[in-house]
């Protein structure tokens, strides 16, 4: 078998992991090596499905010990099998580098005879990689469940980012599924991680030289739609994960369903792109605009809307938060308005310190008037000739995308009185057309 | 004094130059129309003032700029000046005449036009040069690696740092087809140089067998279900393909086929 069939096989089987991120820590080449990091993170293409490529993703192995039912590599699917040797690895890896075809490598693996094995073909590849080439790119690993505490500190050392993936975001749905792997063989490296990273900070503040665990932290991925976990579950897993774990990244992946059985959805079940997408917005309005997982859905409300984004959902039932004066309002709840993201926030943070704002100065430092419009007062003044009325307001913050579906779903009743903001709003019925939305998705709503 | 509301600057393209133009403007007090280049078609509607480059007069503006509104101001007016906005001659000037006014201030004065617009130029150079980093391709010639962009943006004083720290020990070069200019690096130095045109020799075996790996790699990362061609799209615009090796010649496992490839690297 040549590197172009083992290249194919193996990328082919590492291509469902989401992770493909190379941010978090800023290096440059010691005298003698190649590669260096921007904590901003660099994408160096972008695939077919527009999802960024910045590492080489590829399995060490897709032989697998492990027989998960939504897995592609598990030891029952009928598949070919492969695995790099260490030096063919590192040699790909480098030679992608040097024509700046990647940032760095992803790698994971199958579990090739038992965690602590393929653990330390691993550490090989990346021990040749840093030690014989000098190479100081990013480099992703993913810590086996089960492997030994000795061996993670070892692969720790060499890498850039580790990730532990929970995959099914609770026991009962791992005890179904993924009958190899529990909750605490999850969460036990992951915890061990967590306190290596944080010796590892004090020990780099004594010695200036102390090499670093894990620079750039660490993440996860769950799987979403193949069991029958709720929104409001994820997110608050989610949320404990940035807290307890501090965590730097929660990825999600939509289930793509690539095998047959009774126990997870149809193989021609499209994946809940939509479902995916929600819960990236809410996993960015717990990391950067202050919002908690409580705020965003509750017990009574466990699934997101899908005709408006979390942010405008919230807004919409908290308008006694609103109208805001631009002039005056503290960032925090700047960051709370429907049109004014992170930017546009910090932007205006600034520029009212040397006049005050009016509309179309707001519209210069990028603010989404349309919706913002509503929840927002410039000089004591809401915009000239507004009129504040409920279905103003929902179609606003709707795309005409969406507004249409939303109509095409309850054509019989799509008088304007019949929208309403405070009901529970009724879910995309079955024969929604999935092309149509997955095209919305492409755009933010 | 010239007629305010028809006076044209005409300098040589550089940034002392420009900056010679701010020091013409206070000096006569006066505010042109707009800054041309010497090679711009002229109308003879309008009166066009030569401006000498003096770099007494250009240093003296120079260390007046982080004095009077600090270094970022500074900073900011070099990244305007590598932009590819047509009029950023003139918003410069405006700007910096705003700077002597407001002093530090004008960098947080965001809604002002001039501010604005010369803000938005700069955000998209950096978002050309960041996009860059990413999207440069190398190909190996005897051991030196090569590549060729066509940005908008004058973008390579701006990638000459991240290249240098990435590839300490190489010799590379990168070719800005736009501007005929080249980013040029060998241990420990490097320069920017002015080359007409660059040809490519064919890829040899191993280059040509890494692009078709990478190419394979491409094609396979991407999960089928989830096609997103416009997504892809916002993310990696069109223009940046045609040097890119993933979009390069046909897809084919069998090992060199020189003519294919060339025709991408040859344009």
């Amino acid at each position: 078998m040549d590197v172009f069939d083992k290249l194919k096989i193996l990328t082919d089987a590492a291509k469902y992991d989401v992770a493909c991120t190379s941010s978090g820590v800023n290096k440059k080449a010691a005298a003698g090596g190649v590669g260096s990091a921007a904590a901003s993170g660099i994408c160096h293409s972008f695939s077919g499905d527009g999802r960024c490529i910045s590492l080489l993703k590829v399995l060490m192995t897709n032989v697998c010990a492990y027989d998960c039912k939504y897995c592609v590599n598990r030891k029952s699917n009928d598949t070919p099998r492969a695995s790099f040797t260490p030096r063919e690895l590192a040699e790909l890896t480098i030679n992608f580098y040097r024509r700046n075809y990647i940032e760095g490598l992803f790698l994971s693996s199958g579990v090739l005879k038992n965690p602590d094995y393929t653990t330390e073909q691993m550490i090989e590849a990346l021990r040749i990689l840093r030690e014989e080439y000098r190479f100081f790119g990013y480099i992703h690993a993913k810590a086996i469940p089960g492997t030994d505490s000795r061996l993670i500190a070892q692969l720790g050392m060499l890498t850039d980012r580790m990730s532990v993936n929970i995959e099914l975001p609770s026991q009962s749905s791992l005890q179904m599924l993924a009958p190899d792997k529990s909750k605490h063989s999850i969460l036990a490296p992951m915890k061990y991680i967590q306190n290596r990273i944080q010796e590892n900070s004090t020990d780099v503040i004594k010695y200036r030289h102390a090499p670093k665990f894990v620079p750039a932290g660490q993440s996860t991925q769950m799987i979403i739609g193949a069991t029958p976990d709720t929104d409001f579950q994820i997110l608050n897993l989610t949320e404990g994960l940035y807290k307890k774990y501090k965590l730097k990244r929660v990825f999600f992946s939509a289930y793509m369903p690539v095998a047959e059985n009774t126990l997870l959805p149809t193989l021609d079940t499209t994946p809940p792109l939509w479902r995916e997408h929600r819960l990236y917005q809410a996993d960015w309005l717990l990391r950067f605009y202050g919002f908690t997982a409580n705020e965003l859905l509750d017990q009574h409300h466990q699934s997101f809307n899908p005709y408006l984004d979390p942010k405008c959902n919230w807004a919409l039932h908290h308008m006694d938060f609103f109208p805001m004066n631009v002039n005056r309002a503290p960032y925090s709840d700047l960051l709370r308005v429907p049109g004014i993201g992170v930017n546009s926030a910090k932007r205006i943070v600034i520029a009212r310190r040397s006049a005050t704002l009016q509309f179309n100065d707001l519209k210069k430092l990028g603010v989404v008037l349309k919706r913002a419009q509503y929840f927002i007062t410039c000089g004591g003044k809401v915009t000239g000739g507004l009129k504040i009325t409920q279905d103003k307001v929902l179609q606003s913050l709707m795309s005409e995308k969406t507004l249409g579906m939303y109509h095409q779903s309850f054509p019989l009743q799509s008088q304007i009185k019949q929208l309403s903001l405070f009901e529970q709003p009724p879910m995309i019925p079955s024969g929604f057309p999935q092309e149509d939305l997955q095209r919305c998705l492409t755009n933010p709503i | 004094m010239f007629d305010q509301s028809n006076l044209i600057y005409r300098y040589d393209g550089s940034f002392d130059g420009l900056l010679c133009c701010v020091f013409e403007s206070y000096d006569k007090k006066e505010i042109p129309t707009e800054i041309i280049l010497p090679d711009t078609s002229q109308t003879l509607l309008f009166t066009v003032k030569e401006i000498r480059t003096d770099v007494q007069k250009s240093s003296r503006v120079l260390a007046s700029i982080p004095e009077k509104m600090g270094f970022d101001a500074l900073n900011f007016i070099r990244r305007a000046f590598l932009t590819c906005f047509t009029q950023k001659e003139l918003y410069i000037l405006l700007f910096l005449r705003l700077g002597y006014r407001h002093g530090q201030s004008v960098m947080s004065m965001l809604a002002n036009d001039v501010v604005n617009i010369l803000f938005k130029a700069v955000k998209h150079l950096d978002n050309e040069s960041h996009l860059l980093k990413g999207f440069v391709r190398f190909s190996i010639f005897s051991n030196i690696l090569v590549a060729q962009i066509e940005p908008k943006n004058y973008v390579l004083p701006l990638m000459t740092q991240h290249f240098s720290e990435r590839y300490p020990e190489e010799r590379f070069l990168i070719y800005d087809k736009t501007h005929g200019m080249a980013l040029v690096y060998q241990p420990y130095q490097s320069a920017i140089i002015s080359i007409e045109d660059l040809e490519l020799p064919e890829p040899d075996e191993q280059e040509q067998s890494y692009r078709e790996l990478w190419q394979l790699f491409y094609d396979t990362i991407e999960i089928q279900g989830r096609h997103n061609p416009k997504c892809r799209m916002s993310h990696m615009p069109k223009r940046y393909w045609k040097y890119m090796t993933e979009f390069g010649g046909p897809r084919k496992k069998s090992p060199l086929k020189l003519e294919d490839t060339a025709k991408f690297l040859i344009p």
